[in-house]
């Protein structure tokens, strides 16, 4: 019940923040990645905040033998860079710049905006082409 | 030639609250329970019926509707077409799937980790997506 509870907060937590950063707002991140004209540098601002806020709690969570609830903390990130990182990188940037949007501002700004259940359709259909061509592979191996 | 957008300080304090908002979010779901908060994988643990990972989604809009109507913040109106949002989902979800993290586990979980393939992921797809907006223009249409 508390871990339900806990993924609901967290949830909710980085909602508030895609709204109150505006990464909810299409036009606000293609005025980010859109350099070479009206440049809109303040998501930079975002990452930022995200990533040194992130950084202090994970130093936190690293002197913990295990998380609050019980679970096993993570094994430190592998470090291999193959085709697989890179090539789904790109595929990945391909569509986040054709929208603007990205997978947690979608589910974010959904209630708000229903226009971006389409882009939701589309990443529910591509996550479970991914699954189903992994188990393809996984099958014939 | 880069022109930058006029952007007012309010502009940044908020790209920055939302920032250290999500930090906050991501950082709690390593303490509260070991995991790294990647939305395309929570994505795919929520296709899968996975209760903790669909609540998780469940609160991203709950969080961004309370931020959005407690500061009366505007609704984002400007996307993308539907089939260029369901094509960009698409994309979007299979690369991330692919490479094994979006902007939330790769650009700022993955960063926090200081993890070399989170770092060359993020500075991939940015810059796939910089190239997108630049040859196709930047608002959505």
């Amino acid at each position: 019940m508390i871990r339900y509870a806990l993924y609901l907060l967290v949830g909710s937590i980085f909602g508030a923040g895609l709204a109150l950063s505006r990464m909810v707002n299409p036009a606000k991140v293609t005025g980010f990645l859109d350099i070479s004209r009206a440049w809109d540098p303040s998501l930079a601002a975002t990452m930022g905040g995200a990533v040194i806020t992130t950084f202090l709690l994970y130093a936190l969570a690293k002197r913990r033998d295990h998380a609050l609830l019980g679970d096993d903390m993570p094994a430190p990130p592998a470090q291999r860079i193959d085709l697989a990182l890179i090539g789904g990188a790109a595929v990945f940037g391909l569509g986040w710049g054709l929208a603007g949007i990205c997978p947690a501002p979608a589910f974010a700004v959904a209630v708000l905006n229903p226009t971006a259940l389409w882009f939701v359709a589309g990443l529910a259909a591509g996550v479970m082409a991914f699954g189903l061509i992994g188990r393809l592979i996984a099958a014939k191996d | 030639m880069t022109t930058m957008v006029d952007l007012t300080a309010g502009d940044w304090e908020m790209a920055a609250a939302g920032g250290i908002l999500i930090g906050l979010a991501a950082g709690g779901l390593m303490l509260g329970a070991g995991k790294v908060a990647g939305v395309s994988s929570i994505t795919a643990r929520a296709l899968e019926g996975r209760l903790e990972a669909i609540l998780f989604l469940v609160g991203l809009p709950l969080g961004a509707l309370a931020v959005t109507a407690a500061l009366g913040l505007p609704v984002p109106v400007a996307f993308a077409a539907p089939w260029r949002l369901v094509l960009a989902g698409l994309l979007v979800g299979f690369g991330a799937r692919l490479g094994n993290g979006c902007t939330s586990g790769h650009a700022v979980c993955g960063m926090a980790r200081l993890s070399k393939r989170s770092i060359v992921a993020t500075v991939t797809f940015m810059a796939v997506a910089m190239a997108v907006v630049a040859v196709m223009g930047g608002a959505p249409s």
